[in-house]
């Protein structure tokens, strides 16, 4: 019946935003790597809104670029439009965000694997886990191939035991009407892995000569934009970018989706699953929050070649006839043509407390997971544990340590060390309030943040790491430059303060303080006392946050230090927690389950209080002690 | 490692005519000389030495107490960091008010057990000792635990919970605004911030001034006076607040049918709480009351048992003088002005004689039996004297001014043009601050509130 098939190191199963970074960073890493999905016209697809980005999520783009991942390079190159969010508010949260011509993204994403040295792809449905003595060593496919490696990464999205669910219908699919993976489900709970049932869903598409956009808001990109990698020179991409349009529901349409509530499959009690509180539905939408009068609907074009466009704000499940209706009723949509209908999607995915921060599953050792089947919904945040599936089973099948980003090293690391350590009820989407240093994870700051790590695993070319070297020096040198610059209460200085409208100088001051005001900007200080060297507007731009954000960002990075210490107490995998006296019953039952690393992660463990931290530190000691004791007699 | 300084009494509650505050971290000498006046600056003593000098607030200049400082630089001290020990007058309010200004001062309250713990992590303690060390977090966590919970219901939780609800209304809409930037919700204005901080910072403040007139909530040994509807017990309430200054007259909380005083007695400080007289009735309303005062029972930590000389011995009598045989139970016989009708033989026969007090609440006779009677069975042990009802009290404070803290700054960055994300740090940390107040009864989630609060979503 199966044959073999061929030997990797590692094999990442699905091609989708995880699975896709996944494969890059193992075969980058020098491993040979086999990138199996079911549907090869589908690599890198986005099944739900044609955009990357925004607050939290393009941190984590621009962290995956700082790693050396992929993402960041392939929006930057099939972008239709480019904002940054949040300008008015702090340096923390600005936030990039694209939309993406959801085609090209595809093919340039699908081109670069193809180019990729030691990257092997092939179309095929893993069907089962080839174990061995209670090890996954290698995936057999519907047809019988056996493919055996060191490492197996799954990144099966929605695929996993898929369920489309619309109005009264209902069938088993994957998202988009593609072949869903059945019994690869099976196979994981018969090795003892625990499965959750989670749901999301999608907008209906529309035709763009069936909108009336004289009846909505234009909504165009940035002047300038900029990108997300760190690669990406300035103007590298100047095409024409295409707007996105604003338009709002009705009264009509409240009174329809009202109306038919008893056929919203939400309601009817035909999805199990679990959905995300991140993306309602509308009728969830317009049944939870009643007294609002109207909700923003977003057109958003799904790419240059196409006319078909994204719905944003309409996500449903409702009936296709319910739909078309409620299109219908939203303004400048009144002669709508409907292209694909909206639907539910309910699939699989793993209780994520299964898994190490390394993504690796407890039980079966070689197995890593990422993305959606860990409980998480998003392109970036299934991009970003992508990246790091693929970076650590890179690293389990060459006999390395795991690498595990810190929570105050960016929202990779917030979102991984969330999801190992609490679990997550519902689809996991990062926000920035997840994280507790948000002013240390800036998008500005990610390759100060990560971009040695990528280059001490092997992610980030030397040319690169150079480049970035030098960024970095160039910022210190700078923000020197100005604590040694005295400005004197001098006409051009007080003629510069009263123009910002800042009080005139008694005395001089230097560089740093006068930075602080809030009204003054770096080019304002630049124009009096420039700096010797020409600077990129990178480094002005990390000079500025740097010298003006000092105080709040000490005052966090206090915080961390202080935090630090406890993420540095590690605790032995081979510990027992019932036979260590005195700690409560629930610490021991969670402690034993999460098996956490360090005493920080322990912390982070609700039930596990400070007085069990302080008794688990106690015997940690005691141990420690006895072992140390025994080593030397 | 550890690289915070923690203070906390050291000596048992009421034992000996000194209490000794315990400072230690790398910064034990100098939170400590930020408080204290001598001829020679702390910071330059040496090692192993006694200053004598005064604990002052820097504040406002007042003297706390005239006390003795050790300082025990590590690794030979207790807990092998630097160790300042400052030996104050005995009772309970020198020692408290100073452990409250080191804290205010920069040293943390330490956790239950945490001299011990640091002692053992530093090596100063034996291997062999690691499980006793163990449970001596253990206990004493587990005591702080069910004083917490006690308090949990206080008239300053009522306070402050609905003072942080606010505030988390306030952090989920700066929230929305930057997590979903293109949202149709309103941006947070300055106003907004400076409005809802500044109604918490107004009720904080108000806390602050009523703990520094010592009028703090919920402290002492929590005293229940029961007995039958007339025995007395109010007029003795009122005898004991007459006589030894009620420290708190009005607290708000409290219901009708449990009134609540706080008196000083010998330096004890008692939280006496009148029940509604205990008896078998049908009447609903007063039923509800008797269930109260058999639930302040049980979580009373002294119980003053009041019986009316005058009158034969109650059924209801007696079957609470078998219940309380056990407990720290002083029998107060009241009346005595009036003829004996009381079988006294029968109380005899449970209650040792320095537990029953003979009296007269109405001429004031004998109120001075009941005091010593009370001290001296505070002292014998009988009456849990731990320190952690008074630690806190003085955690509650060291919170409040954290808030303070937090909130002043949120409203001053305001005006300074600081972008919302950055004061959304302050605002957060004086939620935080004001959750730790609130111990386990503080639900914690963000999350929750802004997806129940705004409807977001793609």
């Amino acid at each position: 019946m199966g044959f073999h098939a061929g030997d990797y190191d590692v094999i990442v199963i699905g091609a989708g935003h995880a699975g896709c970074e996944s494969a890059l960073a193992a075969a980058r890493m020098g491993c040979e790597t086999l990138l199996l999905t079911i549907n090869l016209d589908m690599v890198a697809f986005m099944p739900c809104n044609p955009s990357v980005g925004g607050p939290a999520k393009g941190h984590v783009v621009r962290e995956i670029d700082a790693l050396g991942g992929e993402m960041g390079r392939n929006i930057d190159k099939t972008f239709i439009q480019m904002r940054m969010l949040n300008t008015g508010k702090g340096p923390a949260v600005h936030a990039l965000r694209a939309q993406a011509d959801k085609f090209l993204y595809q093919h340039s994403m699908k081109e670069t694997i193809e180019n990729t040295p030691k990257l092997t792809m092939r179309q095929g449905l893993a069907e089962d886990l080839i174990m061995e003595d209670g090890s996954c060593v290698g995936v057999v496919t519907k047809t019988g191939a056996e493919y055996r490696s060191k490492t197996v990464v799954l990144t099966t999205g929605t695929y996993l035991r898929g369920k489309v669910i619309l109005g009264e219908l209902m069938y088993e699919s994957g998202p988009n009407n593609q072949q869903p993976a059945i019994k690869l489900s099976e196979a994981l709970k018969r090795n003892g892995l625990q499965l959750a049932r989670f749901k999301t869903g999608t907008p209906p598409r529309i035709h763009q000569d069936s909108i009336d956009f004289s009846k909505t808001e234009i909504q165009p990109g940035d002047a300038n934009p900029k990108y997300f990698s760190y690669e990406t020179e300035y103007m590298a991409h100047s095409e024409e970018q295409l707007p996105c349009w604003l338009t709002y529901t009705s009264e009509e349409t409240h009174q329809i989706i009202n109306d038919n509530l008893h056929r919203a499959p939400m309601f009817s009690g035909l999805i199990e699953g679990t959905g995300p509180r991140y993306c309602p539905s509308i009728e969830d939408k317009i049944v939870r929050f009643a007294d609002k009068p109207k909700h923003q609907i977003f057109l958003e074009p799904e790419g240059r070649n196409t006319k078909e466009y994204y719905v944003q704000g309409l996500s449903t499940s409702m009936p296709e006839d319910v739909q078309l209706n409620i299109l219908r009723s939203i303004p400048g949509l009144e002669k709508a043509e409907m292209m694909r209908t909206g639907y539910a999607i309910e699939y699989d995915a793993v209780v994520p407390t299964q898994l190490w921060p390394s993504l690796e599953t407890k039980v079966v050792p070689n197995l890593f997971t990422a993305g959606q089947i860990n409980g998480t919904s998003g392109y970036e945040e299934a991009a970003g544990q992508g990246v790091m599936a693929g970076i650590n089973a890179a690293r389990k099948a060459k006999g390395l340590e795991p690498v595990i980003i810190d929570r105050s090293k960016g929202y990779i690391g917030v979102m991984i060390d969330d999801l190992v350590t609490k679990g997550t009820n519902e689809p996991y989407r990062l926000l920035t309030s997840r994280a507790e240093y948000r002013l240390l994870l800036r998008h500005d700051n990610a390759d100060l943040r990560l971009t040695p790590t990528g280059y001490e695993i092997g992610l980030i070319t030397e040319q690169r790491y150079q480049k970035f070297l030098e960024k970095k020096a160039r910022v210190e040198e700078e923000i020197n430059r100005l604590k040694e610059t005295k400005f004197r209460p001098d006409e051009a200085v007080q003629a510069m303060l009263a123009e910002v409208g800042s009080t005139p100088l008694n005395n001089s001051i230097d560089g740093l303080t006068l930075l602080r005001r809030p009204e003054i900007s770096y080019g304002n200080l630049e124009k009096i006392a420039p700096s010797p060297i020409e600077l990129s507007n990178d480094i002005k731009e990390q000079v500025e946050i740097q010298i003006k954000y000092a105080g709040y960002i000490e005052k966090q990075q206090l915080q961390v230090d202080r935090m630090e210490k406890m993420e540095k107490k590690r605790i032995p995998d081979n510990i027992d927690y019932d036979i260590i006296h005195g700690l409560a019953m629930e610490a021991k039952q969670k402690l034993g389950k999460i098996r956490p690393l360090s005493i920080g992660q322990a912390s982070r463990i609700s039930g596990v209080t400070p007085a069990d931290l302080s008794i688990l530190l106690v015997h940690l000691e005691h141990y420690n002690r006895v072992t140390a004791a025994a080593h030397s007699s | 490692m550890n690289e915070d300084t923690i203070a906390a009494i050291a000596t048992a509650l009421g034992e000996g005519s000194i209490a000794v505050v315990r400072v230690s971290g790398p910064a034990a000498v100098d939170t400590v000389a930020k408080v204290f006046k001598s001829k020679q600056d702390l910071r330059e003593v040496a090692s192993h030495t006694v200053q004598y000098g005064w604990i002052i607030d820097p504040h406002n200049g007042n003297v706390l107490d005239e006390v003795l400082v050790t300082v025990m630089k590590g690794p030979r001290s207790f807990t092998a960091e630097d160790v300042v020990e400052v030996s104050t007058h005995g009772g309970i309010v020198a020692v408290k008010s100073v452990l409250e200004l080191i804290v205010r001062h920069g040293a943390r309250l330490a956790e239950p057990g945490e001299f011990t713990k640091r002692a053992f992590l530093n090596g100063r303690i034996d291997l062999s000792q690691a499980e006793a060390v163990i449970d001596l977090i253990r206990s004493k966590s587990d005591r702080a635990f069910q004083i917490a919970r006690k308090q949990a219901d206080g008239s300053l939780s009522k306070q402050i919970i609905p003072m942080r609800q606010k505030l988390i209304e306030l952090l989920a809409h700066v929230e929305v605004n930057i997590d979903y930037p293109e949202h149709d919700v309103e941006d947070v204005t300055a106003d907004l911030i400076r409005d809802h901080c500044g109604s918490a910072l107004l009720q904080v403040q108000q806390l602050l001034n009523r703990a520094n007139e010592g009028k703090i909530l919920r402290e002492g040994i929590m005293t229940v006076i029961v007995g039958r509807p007339n025995a007395g017990k109010s007029s003795l309430l009122n005898a004991l607040a007459r006589e030894n200054k009620a420290i708190v007259t009005d607290i708000p909380g409290t219901t009708r049918d449990i009134v609540e005083e706080s008196v000083s007695i010998s330096g004890i400080p008692l939280r006496l709480l009148d029940t509604a007289g205990i008896r078998e009735t049908s009447d609903k309303v007063e039923q509800i009351g008797v269930e109260r005062s058999h639930g302040a029972l049980n979580d009373a930590d002294l119980i003053l048992l009041v019986l009316n000389h005058h009158e034969p011995l109650h059924e209801d009598e007696k079957k609470l003088l078998e219940q309380l045989k056990d407990r720290p139970t002083i029998v107060v016989i009241n009346k005595i002005d009036l003829p004996g009708e009381l079988e006294i033989s029968e109380v005899e026969q449970d209650y040792a004689k320095e537990r029953i007090v003979y009296l007269s609440a109405k001429e004031g006779n004998g109120i001075e039996e009941l005091e010593k009677a009370v001290s001296g069975l505070f002292f014998s042990g009988a009456v849990e004297s731990d320190d952690i009802t008074y630690v806190s009290n003085a955690r509650h404070i060291s919170l409040l001014h954290q808030t303070k803290c937090s909130l002043e700054d949120a409203i001053n960055a305001t005006y300074e043009g600081v972008p919302i994300d950055l004061i959304q740090i302050d605002i957060a940390a004086s939620w935080e601050s004001l959750g730790q107040i609130l111990g386990d009864a503080a639900g914690d989630s963000l999350l929750d509130q802004i997806f129940s609060q705004f409807c977001l979503g793609k």
